[in-house]
């Protein structure tokens, strides 16, 4: 990622426009956030006019809502349903083509074009998700080819939180509020009577070539303190928190828990918190063959460990109850993840609270069984 | 961040063709192939495994049930169970699969140097462990007493039958079967594998057992061997799990900590019997 540089800049809130053009014009397609059927969503956007002015969101257990606020902030929201795991691990890839040639088969491996993103707004949770898939598919002994292509090619600017969610626990997580590593670029909005501003600060050559270009003077001691209070404000403002001292080995031994059932009653094992959590990893390949000339596909899906075949194994389903399919994903996230990839799997963003639809929150059912730990 | 230019997609198999196939008993074939273009030797341990691709219709996760000192052709015996493997088990001479692998950590054989060695399948259990007991057989002068003990629900189950009466006629070998149950014809012992145990020549405190075979058999081979005085870390099971990419990156193979793709599917006894004894991990 090259030498971190910090020499914290500010940034009128009129010129972020230039920081776009400036990446545009190196090449990268623009990912923001975007006001979209009543949600933030990370789309291709062409400026400062596609961000969510003046929309913030309101997050509780099953329950999103965007407000309009009036205000002139562009990045007061917390996370969007979908994370940045989209752009660099797709929902659905092909990996290759086939066709049969003189009895013997051709696999065609076809080198598609690798989008070259710049993701705009990514929060520090997020930040820290993508270094955990970095892990699964990059740093696990095996390349994932499509992860680090388009990985390489990412420029990050993360956007500091200005809010906590109501669902949000990076601090329990230690991921946040604050971006520490893993960003190009680092913004920071202020609003305040020296006026809409953002601190900007680099985290790696790429970002600071960046920035050297844009009209950005040295921040002020006023700038620098006015960003660490923001920071400092949101993590007091945690919506949840989680104990995490000792959580693996506690979860680890506790496989019998009856606590496992009281979640399977509720669950509905729809796979909504997988889909939206930004270090879920887990994909099932389908082939095909063409009936038209016989060609055969593979194509690549996001699948979760709550689907029906998911860990189907000759005679049947390995995990056939609700129960074992959630005690499946949160002992991986929360416990063997540390074992695999030596780290939490769960960075605190909240999205599988706020998105499950009967409001199960991994806090409390992690906390349950902490409770109650007898084994 | 590593770089990853020019990295070969892990999801791409390599087209082989076809040399032979037959069929060893009901609804089992074997199956040898050869790459079909170039003669790039193929280099694998006891224990490891393929995924074998049906053109356009899927890909199951195969043991190796050859000689891994061959490493011009590859050899998988097959049960049809499903859509793939029937597909598999159809072909013929010059017929096209695509390979990928291998994949997995094997049998611990050079480990076990210096010990008796328990060999015991179940069922199809004994194709993963024929690669093992050749490579045994090899280097025979490296090990003490060898005892395979096989047991299978019927005799018309008992897989490489041949050769497992040619293993027998050794002196250097000790090779017992069983069967659950028998309709006549057989007059061999009938029972459970675990029951071979018993009686079978080794020591205990200098010994390393190779287990293959339905997860519940495993289990109760490994508590017999531990009633015998063999320690759980000595013991070696083969796990079956879903194993899909295997490279770790699909996580349909997870059990508990492990990938069954990568960590395993060989583990040693002792770090999987926590979770081996619940249901549903």
């Amino acid at each position: 990622m090259g030498a971190i540089v910090k020499k914290p800049r500010v940034l009128d809130a009129a010129a972020l426009g230039e920081l776009f053009e400036a990446l545009k014009a190196a090449g990268h397609t623009l990912i923001g956030p975007v006001p979209r059927d009543g949600a933030i969503q990370y789309q291709p956007i062409d400026g400062v006019a596609d961000l969510p002015a003046g929309w913030s969101d309101f997050q509780d257990k099953g329950r999103y809502r965007l407000n309009e606020t009036g205000e002139a902030s562009l990045f007061d929201y917390a996370s969007a349903p979908q994370s940045w795991k989209r752009y660099l691990h797709p929902p659905r890839l092909k990996l290759f083509s086939a066709r049969r040639e003189k009895g013997r088969i051709r696999f065609d491996d076809e080198a598609e074009p690798i989008p070259k993103y710049a993701f705009i707004g990514v929060r520090a949770c997020d930040l820290n998700a993508i270094a955990i898939q970095d892990r699964v598919f990059i740093g696990n002994g095996q390349i994932d080819p499509h992860y680090a292509a388009r990985r390489e090619r990412a420029f990050l600017v993360a956007v500091n939180c200005s809010r906590a969610g109501g669902t949000c626990f990076c601090t329990s997580m230690g991921t946040g509020p604050r971006a520490e590593t893993g960003y190009d670029i680092a913004l920071t909005e202020l609003i305040d009577d020296r006026g809409h501003r953002f601190l900007l600060e680099t985290g790696s050559d790429a970002g600071e070539s960046i920035a050297a270009g844009l009209d950005a003077a040295a921040a002020a001691p006023e700038d620098i303190d006015a960003a660490a209070a923001i920071s400092e404000r949101v993590a007091g403002n945690m919506g949840r928190s989680l104990d995490t001292e000792g959580l693996p080995e506690i979860l680890a031994k506790n496989l019998s828990h009856p606590h496992w059932d009281a979640v399977a009653e509720r669950c509905l094992a729809c796979s909504n918190c997988t889909m939206v959590c930004p270090s879920c990893f887990c994909t099932s390949v389908e082939d095909t063959t063409s009936l038209e000339d016989g060609t055969a596909e593979r194509w690549r899906d996001w699948d979760s460990c709550f689907s029906g075949r998911f860990s189907y194994v000759v005679g049947g389903q390995v995990r056939d109850s609700t129960r074992s399919r959630y005690r499946q994903w949160l002992t991986h996230k929360l416990s063997y993840w540390h074992e695999q990839f030596g780290s939490s799997g769960c960075v605190g963003c909240g999205r599988c609270i706020t998105w499950c639809p009967v409001g199960i929150d991994i806090t409390e059912e992690a906390a349950a069984i902490r409770a109650t730990d007898e084994a | 961040m590593p770089e990853a230019a020019a990295v070969a997609d892990p999801m791409v198999p390599v087209p082989y063709r076809v040399l032979r196939q037959r069929r060893e008993i009901d609804g089992v074939h074997t199956l040898d192939f050869e790459p079909a273009e170039g003669r790039t030797p193929f280099r694998a341990l006891p224990g490891q495994f393929n995924m074998v691709y049906a053109y356009g219709i899927g890909e199951a996760a195969i043991s190796l049930s050859g000689d891994c000192d061959d490493t011009k052709t590859i050899r998988h015996t097959i049960r049809k169970v499903g859509a793939v493997t029937a597909g598999l088990c159809s072909l013929g001479k010059g017929d096209s699969v695509g390979i990928r692998g291998p994949f997995g950590r094997p049998w611990p054989l050079d480990e076990a140097r210096g010990a008796d060695i328990v060999v015991v399948a179940g069922g199809i259990g004994l194709a993963p462990l024929r690669p093992a007991i050749y490579g045994l057989l090899a280097k025979r002068e490296r090990y003490g007493r060898i005892a395979v003990l096989y047991g299978s629900r019927s005799p018309e189950e008992l897989l490489f039958l041949d050769e497992l009466k040619r293993w027998r006629g050794r002196f250097d070998l000790e090779v017992e079967a069983t069967v659950d149950h028998t309709t006549g014809g057989w007059f061999g012992q009938v029972g459970v594998v675990t029951a071979l145990i018993d009686r079978a020549g080794f020591d205990p405190d200098n010994a390393v057992a190779l287990i293959c075979g339905p997860e519940i058999m495993m289990r109760f081979c490994a508590r017999e061997l531990e009633h015998r005085g063999m320690s759980p870390a000595d013991i070696y099971v083969s796990m079956e799990r879903n194993m899909a990419c295997g490279v770790g990156h699909c996580g349909h193979c997870q059990f508990g900590p492990e990938f069954v793709c990568k960590d395993g599917p060989v583990f040693a006894y002792d770090r999987v019997e926590p979770i081996m004894t619940l249901r549903e991990v």
